[in-house]
């Protein structure tokens, strides 16, 4: 049946296909609606895990279980999950093993741009790559057989455009696999010195074996057009930019295994044409191995490194045309993006800056309030890092009077708790703001282990943050919860632990304000007559607040009633 | 031929329906089509883009400068934001409502003054109007999308049942009447 899907719905569709039983995975844009879209079929067990390492852990277990098993994560995911996901090489499969890994060059919504092509060379596992739905769906479907067939797990590479562009694809209907028996077989999966130096060589072997299947790989496609003398060697939407500005002026091969990749059909295609270009976004994979044959081809001399493509980009560079257009002389200001009206966040950053914290942040939906006019962060680096970098900062600055960590629920379910572990193991004295919105916020609302739901909806015991931080060492008496939204305590509270000489864990607790059983408070009016237009409301970044001739004024349809501004007015204006 | 249609807008305004309304209306006409969405750190208030490309064949899901036959903006600034965008005799359908960005709020930029008389005068073709009241007529402000499907509907290029079909398949039957309300008093804007 023809429908239009979303990449991430078309890979969750090409799971349920293919007959996977078990899929584990940690949220992360853009690779999050497939775990969501799979979760809707009954056929197929799917959880969120605590982190990447774990789900891509719980996966392996499956398939060495012998069920077809599945992760997905985001591109920085996959570092966390690094450590398993080198030894999966090693052991292989049972079940069939895919593991989906999202990149986002352009930094759509991460950190970084990372090319996680360098993860399936590092680890010797072969990497498919789709550029639409539609293959999106059949190469998902198709890794199962390869996988179970070469023994290894197969690395599906999606992007932020193929992930989260709809486009056609043909489904069909489930096949039904059935777990295969499991033989124990230490010298496979017991990794040790004397099993693993065995198995090194086994990986060798099928790496090579992948190399042979790589030449006649039906994902690897000639498209060949009269009369061109350009040959474009590319893969996943760099294909479709490439398409586009190029049409049929040129000659494509389009890689949908990018490794291992070939050697005779690179050869056999570049032979015929004038020039070979290699178009690639993020980094120079494709174009190292061309040249590594002895082929001359141009590449990253004229496309970047950094950044996203698109046909506007490729046709400017490599064909030197540019579209007219209009334009306006007026400076159209930027609409950077913010904290929610009503977001719980917005009062502890406000705090912090008040109080001139060193805020050492973290990853999620808070991440926005190190921007103007909150500015109450001073680091953010990856995930759960605002803890043990905190611990760090504050060894050799001695001032942890003056330093706090800021991080969500799910983060410091992710990866805040060893962290916190050190501060308490190594005696340091440092106060923790667990920031709990009993959400996973910015990846669009999904469970974690502590909101008492499961994926699948199912109600389940969630674990309490306070029982964690005392569990990991810290004292009763410093284990503090506050609701952000109340000023005066949330400050004293700060106050409190920041002067304490033990470390602290500071938990705000309050749901995000778009969380469907958060009742709107009505909306906030200013009395025009008692404001005094001093700005006191400005400093807190609401959206719903702006100076309309001197006075303040709330944004009726915005306002969620949270009552932040009403505490910062010093002249009762805002009722 | 592929028909370009961006849809632009404010996180959080519901852009997302709009582009699966157009998706299905275009894939009941059985044109291959491509919809590139954003999700993420940018629906928190950020400038939202969505593309709906659609025609026998579509390449790239995404529109570049000067390439939209179509932009249908959910917010003024937003429609000039992305005017580049717009082919030589494309068609910016506006609504007229206006909501600061963060650098107006806090005073650190001015929300620049008759947006709407400046596209026209770069030469754009503009069709504006405030789509917040006309979906406020037609029952609910969230049917916003919807007036605005109805106010592109000429310049689409698709025939007015199929996308009624559309709005059908799209959202859900209790609120089926008011959307399709919507989308007759944004159509009555179309011309």
């Amino acid at each position: 049946m023809k429908k239009i899907m979303l990449g991430n719905e078309a890979v969750a569709r090409g799971l349920y296909e293919a007959g996977v039983r078990f899929v584990s995975s940690y949220p992360g844009t853009p690779s999050t609606e497939i775990t969501e879209a799979v979760a809707k079929y009954d056929e197929v067990y799917a959880e969120w895990a605590p982190n990447e390492k774990v789900a891509l852990e719980a996966a392996l277990g499956a398939a060495i279980g012998g069920g077809r098993s599945f992760c997905a994560m985001k591109h920085v995911g996959l570092n966390v999950a690094a450590d398993p996901l080198f030894i999966t090489s090693y052991t292989g499969v049972n079940g069939g093993f895919v593991i989906g890994v999202a990149d986002d060059p352009g930094m759509h919504s991460s950190q970084n741009e990372q090319d996680s092509r360098h993860y399936a060379i590092a680890a010797k596992l072969p990497m498919l790559e789709p550029s639409d739905s539609g293959e999106c769906l059949e190469f998902t479907k198709t890794a199962y057989d390869y996988s179970e067939k070469f023994d290894t797990p197969f690395i599906l590479r999606l992007n932020t455009r193929v992930s989260h562009s709809q486009s056609i694809v043909e489904t069909s209907d489930r096949v039904e696999i059935p777990v295969k028996p499991y033989e124990k077989n230490i010298a496979k999966h017991v990794m040790m010195p004397a099993m693993a130096r065995g198995r090194h060589v086994v990986v060798e072997e099928r790496l090579a074996e992948l190399a042979e299947f790589a030449e006649n790989c039906p994902f690897n496609k000639v498209i060949e057009n009269k009369g061109a003398k350009i040959g474009i060697i590319t893969a996943g939407p760099s294909f479709c930019y490439a398409l586009e500005a190029f049409g049929d002026t040129a000659s494509y091969l389009k890689l949908g295994m990018v490794n291992p990749l070939p050697k005779r059909i690179i050869e056999e295609f570049a032979a015929k044409y004038e020039r070979v270009i290699v178009i690639e976004e993020l980094d120079p994979i494709i174009e190292t191995h061309v040249k590594a044959l002895g082929i001359k081809c141009d590449g990253k001399n004229l496309l970047p490194i950094c950044g996203e493509f698109s046909q506007e980009l490729i046709a400017d560079i490599l064909l030197n045309k540019k579209n007219d257009c209009y334009t306006l002389e007026d400076n159209i200001p930027v609409r950077p993006p913010v904290l929610c009206p009503g977001c719980p966040h917005r009062g502890v950053f406000y705090l912090f800056k008040k109080l001139g914290l060193y805020v050492s942040g973290d990853i999620g939906c808070y991440t926005l309030g190190a921007a103007q006019p909150l500015a109450g962060m001073d680091t953010t680096l990856c995930m759960g890092a605002s803890i043990s970098a905190l611990h760090g900062f504050s060894k050799v600055r001695g001032e942890e009077d003056k330093c706090v960590a800021v991080i969500g629920d799910s983060t410091f379910m992710h990866s805040g708790i060893t962290g916190l572990v050190d501060i308490t193991y190594n005696k340091g004295i440092s106060t923790v703001v667990i920031v709990d919105n009993s959400i996973t916020g910015m990846t669009g609302h999904q469970q974690n282990p502590c909101t008492g739901f499961t994926l699948k909806g199912e109600p389940v015991t969630g674990i309490m943050l306070e029982n964690i931080a005392k569990a990991a060492g810290v004292d009763e008496a410093h284990i503090r919860i506050v609701d952000p939204n109340n000023l005066k305590e949330t400050e004293a509270v700060l106050k409190e632990e920041l002067s304490a000489k033990c470390p602290s864990v500071i938990i705000c607790r309050r749901p995000c304000a778009l969380l469907k059983y958060v009742k709107r408070e009505p909306a906030l009016t200013v009395n025009a007559d008692k404001c005094v237009g001093c700005k006191m409301c400005m400093k807190i970044g609401c959206p719903c607040i702006s100076i309309v001739d001197g006075k303040a004024r709330i944004d009726a349809t915005l306002c969620t009633g949270c009552g932040l501004c009403t505490q910062m007015c010093k002249v009762g204006a805002i009722v | 031929m592929t028909k370009n249609i961006m849809i632009v807008g404010v996180g959080g305004q519901g852009s997302l329906l709009a582009s699966r309304i157009l998706g299905n209306a275009v894939l009941l006409q059985n044109y291959d089509v491509k919809v590139s969405e954003v999700h993420g750190m940018s629906q928190r208030g950020g400038s939202v883009v969505t593309y709906v490309k659609y025609g026998d064949k579509v390449a790239s899901p995404v529109i570049c400068k000067g390439e939209a036959d179509v932009i249908m903006s959910f917010e003024l600034l937003e429609a000039a934001r992305w005017l580049p965008y717009l082919k030589k005799d494309g068609v910016i359908i506006t609504n007229t409502q206006q909501i600061n960005p963060m650098p107006v709020v806090t005073g650190a930029a001015e929300y620049p003054a008759d947006l709407v008389e400046k596209m026209k005068a770069a030469g754009a073709k503009v069709i504006a109007a405030d789509a917040l009241e006309i979906a406020r007529e037609a029952g609910s402000e969230k049917a916003v999308n919807v007036a605005l499907i109805g106010m592109a509907a000429h310049a689409l290029g698709i025939d007015d049942e199929t996308l009624r079909e559309a709005v059908r398949i799209s959202v859900p039957e209790k609120f089926l009447e008011l959307n399709l309300k919507a989308f007759d008093l944004g159509a009555s804007h179309s011309a």
